[in-house]
């Protein structure tokens, strides 16, 4: 177990030391992580909200399905927008596979139903108690969802860093799409998965170590704004 | 707002909720010129009448008609017994009803300013309105309801949660919003507060429709013995809720 120590040590001097292919590949996490939560939100919360207020034919069937979705197997995502996007796919012509942008992609399908489904729970929650004012004020469920989006931001803001971390957090459908190169598309998750295969543990315990600091700090920053909005908007 | 609303008709109202009666065959007509207050014990339907007036719910059986359509017209608001208060400042409250309104630009703060001051809450305009005493949430939803300056304004008691000076103040700003051709209709079970407000009651007990009468008429000369139990604070909790 002295391996693990000596590692461990390793990896503590290289995330200290500014390691530059660390924390390059820190960085490009970060960023495509950021870019597939901003893009699941941006489709995730208003669909969410949709399901939640409107009472629409085919309501049920679209619940049921982002609930399935919620639990697509992420290499089969990754095979999908594999083949859609590889050379002979329907979308080859963009040449966007093994780049950064096919990992926001793929991340993105992932954690668009977590989005949509975590704020489908909240909106209705929070309509359950504004339908009736806002109704008596003239308001549609339609036009009742940017006033509750807008209402339970400080509850939605811990969706939007749910979807982050398990963005983050993705490994097999990155892997598949953004194929692992180095200094273009590899990530934390991937890069750990690779340095572990071929033994460099100090370099894949380093990014681990980083993952999870970066997963804990998420957190608290959501129970921070949880406990301040309480406090100042009740 | 020269929409021709009133009389306001409610042709034998029923409402069932999962086969619980919460009113009962009830019929009326108001023509705003009184201030109408619906009153009657604890669970006797007076919430559920006022939201079945202002349109939202719809009934079991019968219809509410607005001289004489069936159409439900936009100049009318209501405050609700427990208020929901956008988590915003206590202005932006006002200027989001003024907003989905159709009312903007200079107009819309300026109404939503005059409606705070009104109710004495000028200096708490940027306060978060989810922050605010119970009170003072009360009295915002009235300047929120009264921004929108609403042909109708159905109060569902406006002063449960108010001590007694607030309560006062309550009054004198509804009295204002009535004498600026806002016709009321409000339940309360308070009985000192409806002696001075109303023009009109209408007593609900147990989802019926009792009694109708002038306030004072129905205050000095009650005809049915449940109004009258009322007025003596003697009316059984068994049967406040209907068979
Ligand atoms: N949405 C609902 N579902 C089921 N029952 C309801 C619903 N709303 C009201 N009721 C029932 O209808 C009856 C009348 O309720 P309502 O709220 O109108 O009473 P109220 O006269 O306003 O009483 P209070 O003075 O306590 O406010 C009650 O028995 C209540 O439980
Ligand atoms: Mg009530």
């Amino acid at each position: 177990m002295n391996d693990i120590g000596a590692s461990l040590a390793l990896a503590l001097r290289l995330i200290t030391g500014g390691d530059p292919s660390l924390w390059h590949v820190v960085l490009l996490s970060l960023e495509v992580s950021l870019a597939a939560a901003a893009l699941a939100c941006l489709l995730g919360l208003p669909l969410g909200a949709l399901v939640a207020v409107e009472r629409f034919p085919g309501r049920r069937a679209a619940i049921v399905t982002l609930n399935a979705l919620l639990a697509l197997p992420s290499v089969v995502v990754g095979l999908v927008v594999y083949l859609l996007l590889s050379r002979a796919g329907p979308l080859g012509s963009l040449g966007i596979l093994f780049t950064p942008t096919a990992i926001v992609i793929a991340q993105a399908i992932l954690v668009m139903p977590i989005v949509a489904a975590l704020a489908r729970q909240f909106v209705e929650d929070g309509w359950r108690d504004y339908e009736e004012q806002l109704r008596s004020f003239g308001v549609t469920p339609l036009r009742a969802i940017p006033t509750l989006l807008w209402d339970l931001r400080y509850a939605l803001f811990t969706v939007v860093l749910a979807g982050f971390g398990r963005a983050a957090s993705e490994v097999g459908a990155v892997m598949i799409v953004g194929g692992n190169i180095d200094g273009v598309t590899r990530v934390m998750t991937t890069a750990i998965a690779l340095e572990t295969s071929k033994g460099d543990l100090p370099l894949a315990l380093g990014l681990g170590i980083v993952l999870l600091a970066i997963v804990l700090a998420l957190n608290a920053v959501a129970y921070a704004i949880r406990e301040w909005s309480a406090k100042h908007h009740g | 707002m020269g929409e021709a609303m009133l009389p306001l008709e409610a042709r034998a109202l029923t409402v069932r909720f999962n086969g619980h009666t919460a009113i009962e065959d009830v019929s009326f007509s108001l023509d705003g010129a009184m201030p109408a207050v619906i009153l009657g014990a604890n669970g006797a339907g007076k919430s559920v009448l006022l939201r079945v007036l202002h349109g939202l719910i719809a009934p079991t059986s019968g219809s509410v008609t607005w001289s004489g359509a069936n159409e439900r017209p936009r100049a009318q608001a209501m405050v609700f017994q427990r208020p929901v208060l956008l988590r915003r400042p206590a202005l932006a409250n006002i200027e989001y009803a003024l907003a989905v309104n159709g009312i903007g630009g200079a107009e819309r703060t300026a109404r939503a300013r005059e409606a705070l001051e009104r109710v004495g809450l000028s200096h708490l305009a940027h306060r978060q309105a989810r922050v605010l005493s119970g009170g003072e949430q009360q009295r915002l939803a009235l300047a929120r309801a009264s921004a929108l300056r609403p042909r109708v304004l159905f109060l569902d008691e406006p002063t449960s949660s108010l001590d007694p000076t607030a309560s006062a103040d309550v009054e004198r700003i509804v009295g204002e919003i009535r004498a600026g051709g806002t016709a009321i209709v409000m339940t309360t079970h308070n009985l000192g507060l409806a002696k001075r407000v109303a023009g009109e009651i209408l007593f609900l007990h147990a989802g019926r429709l009792v009694e109708r009468a002038p306030a004072q008429s129905f205050f000095n000369h009650p005809r049915s013995p449940e109004a009258a139990a009322f007025l003596e604070g003697e009316l059984p909790w068994s049967v406040s809720s209907p068979a």
